[in-house]
């Protein structure tokens, strides 16, 4: 039984990590599409502020072309923490969207804090200890802010879902479930804290001994219970969010990547080409009179045969 | 509350889910919010909605109804079956990644309501919120192509929802401003064309002016308009004579002239209904110059590519005939003219298609006279197009490549500063002109009606809005400039709906009209508001 929560916590990292590179891994490996970019794109640099490209510029084939990584890092960094486009298109869902988003990036802040005071601990041996109460106030701050900000966020975006008549539509039972999952798993986490943990004292006990290994309750009693239920609420939401649409973190990776700043040309000779040949040369099966593809024709065939007698659309 | 129509009425009972309420709609500014302004928008005939399928007040796509349960179940059985072929990495290769991305991860936060124009002039109609059409498409898909509604909600599945599913598909203009204000990068534009897509090609069903009398008939006999190369080559000749008369030069376009740096390629349409476009660029470029030519080739001197409003297939066709006539001219490079979808398709899309010795480098026009005004090589007076002008941004151009700056260097080097009015939003921010996507070109049964007053009518608004303050007469000409033939042709037909020259003084032409107007070695009087 005191093994249960941190089977259950590897169980919901490894179920995450597993989902999450599945769809890393199903994204990266479609066929290389149309270009389909939508600007301002953020790398063209000076360019950006008006939405520029370098197809602005004569002869642009002739020119070398300047690419800063830095502001596309910066522009995905800054709508990342700050949810810009929200910002920017949707005020109102942005006010209960970025306290939601940013509390899971503190949470997650303070996780990594807790492992990472764990692992000092462990290697700084007795030095450690004179920098471990701040250490222990510093978790505190960010995971108390980061569970309050979901909490708060998860309460304001279902408040949205149910009263907004523009969603109601478009709103289905499991929008609702996920939120309210968010809701009691990180009020599980609030009525911990408050009530048992006021300093993650605890909690950052699980988490060392979930990397020890050393799988034994950090507390009993009603302490001990509240600690295991919030570990495997966390755990079990940690696993569950890459299985549905909320895995929007990896999507919008690529959507921003792959789709909407990806720009590059396709420069005689250059490498896309290859890629490009692999994709003419597949077997169409599209069946429209003016195509009858019939998963006998290639791309090529279609874009160069001679359709003429081919029956019009109706 | 749910709103009416609910996702759930497109495939429930028959007939239209939903009409047009013009009181919800916001006024337009003067002179516009006069009553009796607007003109009447005329109901469909009660023919015409017992014979073709409805979704609203208008019908683009004439879907004939099927005539028994075999053909409905047909019509039911070939969509899903074209969903599936949608996701296939051979069939749809060109959209898989940015459609997969769209159809999972949609938040259906509405975000992207806000920012089409089409939902919003049409007072808030729910019917063509960007999610509504993508959120039936979306449920579909779950539930008939991955399996499981779970978390996803369900959909009835009807022949006649399905119909009307295509038929919205051609409510949106495509212009993908909705994907522009998406937080997570969906793009239900996107999903509007490829509805469009499964529709084409594999039920073979579209719309007659982007198919018949469109892709096939350029590829048929080389435009769109119908022209042969003997017909367009008398027209040109026509047009060099109007041209050299009015402008005092001298101008022959050259035809197939092999090894010339520039094939130029108008949208076809210029030729018939704007000639002075094709003719103040063979002037540009003669007085600048360059080397250049058009082609005779087939479908090479229209650049029209309607694949790029409904078909993957027949985008590819008709680029490979481009860029075949390019290959067979040898020339350095393709210049596209003012025409945005060309530019989309040779500028952009053409670059993950094209290989090898078919890979010719392709530029706008727009950069090209950016170029020639920039260099001093002709000779400039700004004071010839002394009147107010205002500059729409084809979407194609602006917020799907990233040209932004050269047509504003062109507009400030051949017009007064004072004279230049931007539309609010403009660049990669602006709105479409309401003709986006084809709507331009289709004229059927009561669609100019919806064009005008509902996909058109953001723009209507931007160009009101950019001209206020001033005189609203026709005493008082003022230009909206619009490079792009799609555009022209809203633009054009728009104005005149309105009555706006008449009323308000408003005409309209392209960019490069601006530039032989303010040309000094011209005859003074290029631009003729008689056009209007």
């Amino acid at each position: 039984m005191p093994m249960i929560p941190y089977l259950v916590t590897y169980a919901g990292v490894a179920v995450f990590v597993v989902a999450v590179l599945a769809r890393i891994r199903m994204f990266s490996k479609m066929p290389m599409h149309l270009r389909w970019e939508l600007y301002p794109v953020p790398h063209e640099k000076e360019r950006a502020q008006h939405g520029g490209s370098y197809l602005e510029e004569p002869e642009w084939w002739k020119k070398p072309r300047h690419v800063s990584k830095s502001a596309e890092m910066t522009a995905m960094g800054r709508e990342i923490v700050f949810l810009e486009a929200l910002h920017e298109h949707n005020r109102k869902m942005w006010w209960r969207s970025f306290p939601f988003h940013f509390g899971l990036y503190l949470t997650f802040t303070a996780t990594v804090l807790m492992a990472l005071g764990a692992a000092l601990a462990h290697f700084a041996g007795g030095s450690w200890s004179a920098v471990a109460g701040a250490w222990q106030i510093l978790i505190a701050l960010v995971a108390a802010i980061g569970a309050g900000l979901v909490f708060l966020g998860a309460l304001g975006l279902l408040q949205r879902r149910l009263t907004d008549p523009d969603l109601a539509d478009f709103t289905t039972a499991a929008d609702v479930g996920n939120l309210l999952f968010f809701i009691v798993t990180f009020g599980f986490a609030l009525v911990t804290f408050v009530a048992f943990d006021p300093r993650f004292v605890l909690a950052s006990e699980f988490v060392h001994n979930l990397l020890a290994g050393h799988l034994v309750p950090v507390a009993s009693g009603a302490a001990g219970a509240m600690v295991a239920v919030t570990a495997c609420l966390l755990a079990t939401l940690t696993a569950y969010i890459p299985l549905t649409h909320m895995a929007h973190f990896v999507a919008k990776y690529f959507a921003y990547h792959s789709v909407r700043w990806n720009d590059e040309p396709n420069l005689p000779g250059g490498p896309r080409e290859k890629l490009i040949l692999a994709n003419l040369t597949q077997k169409v099966s599209w069946a429209a009179p003016h195509i009858q593809g019939g998963g006998e024709k290639s791309w090529v065939d279609l874009a160069t045969e001679d359709f003429s007698q081919y029956g019009e659309h109706k | 509350m749910r709103a009416s129509p609910s996702i759930h009425d497109l495939g429930r009972g028959s007939g239209p889910v939903g009409h047009l309420k013009l009181a919800d709609q916001e006024p337009l500014p003067p002179p516009y919010d006069q009553p009796g302004w607007i003109p009447p928008f005329k109901p469909l005939t009660e023919k015409e909605q017992e014979k073709f399928v409805c979704v609203d007040d208008t019908i683009v796509v004439n879907i004939p109804k099927p005539q028994t349960k075999e053909e409905e179940d047909r019509l039911v059985q070939t969509f899903l079956g074209g969903m599936r072929k949608l996701f296939s990495g051979a069939d749809n290769w060109t959209f898989l990644q940015p459609l997969v991305i769209s159809m999972e991860h949609c938040a259906r936060c509405q975000t992207c309501s806000e920012a089409c124009h089409v939902y919003t002039e049409s007072g808030r109609n729910p019917l063509y919120r960007p999610t509504y059409r993508s959120e039936v498409f979306r449920r579909l898909y779950f539930k008939h192509v991955k399996g499981s509604t779970f978390g996803r909600g369900d959909i009835e599945l009807s022949w006649e929802g399905i119909a009307r599913l295509i038929e919205l598909s051609y409510r949106c203009n495509l212009c993908r401003r909705c994907g522009q204000s998406c937080p997570l990068g969906v793009d239900n534009g996107m999903i509007a064309r490829e509805i469009r897509k499964v529709a084409s090609q594999e039920l073979g069903i579209s719309t007659r002016e982007l198919h018949g009398d469109g892709s096939m008939l350029q590829q048929r006999t080389g435009s769109s308009t119908g022209m042969n190369a003997i017909v367009v080559k008398d027209n040109l000749d026509f047009i060099d004579e109007d041209i050299s008369e009015k402008t005092g030069l001298s101008l022959k376009t050259p035809w197939d002239k092999e090894g010339a740096d520039v094939l130029v390629m108008h949208n076809a349409g210029e030729i018939l209904a704007w000639p002075e476009n094709p003719g103040a660029f063979g002037l540009l470029l003669e007085a600048a110059g360059i080397s250049w030519t058009l082609s005779s080739e087939l479908a090479a001197y229209d650049s029209i590519n309607y694949g790029a409003f409904y078909d993957d297939v027949q985008l590819a066709r008709t680029l490979i005939r481009h860029m075949q006539a390019a290959k067979k001219l040898k020339v350095k490079k393709i210049v596209v003219g003012e025409c945005g979808h060309a530019h989309k398709v040779l500028g952009v899309i053409a670059d993950r298609i094209l290989t090898g010795d078919l890979n010719i480098p392709r530029e706008s026009a727009l950069t090209l006279m950016a170029d020639i005004v920039k260099s001093g090589r002709i000779k400039l007076d700004p004071s010839r197009n002394d009147f107010p002008v205002t500059l729409h941004d084809p979407c194609n151009i602006t917020r799907l490549m990233g040209i932004v700056e050269p047509q504003r260097e062109v507009v400030r080097a051949v017009v007064p500063q004072e004279r230049f009015r931007e539309m609010e939003p403009h660049g990669v921010h602006n709105y479409c002109c309401g003709g986006g996507s084809g709507f331009a070109i289709m004229q059927g049964h009561n669609f100019p009606d919806w064009r005008f007053q509902v996909s058109g009518r953001r723009k209507m608004r931007q160009i009101l809005t950019a001209f206020q303050g001033l005189p609203m007469d026709k005493d008082h000409p003022k230009y909206v400039c619009a490079p792009c033939s799609n555009c022209k042709g809203q633009i054009r037909d728009m104005l005149k709906y309105y009555d706006a020259w008449e009323r308000a003084g408003i005409g309209y032409g392209g960019l490069v009209e601006l530039v032989v107007n303010a040309m000094v070695d011209v005859k003074p009087g290029f631009i003729d508001w008689e056009w209007h």
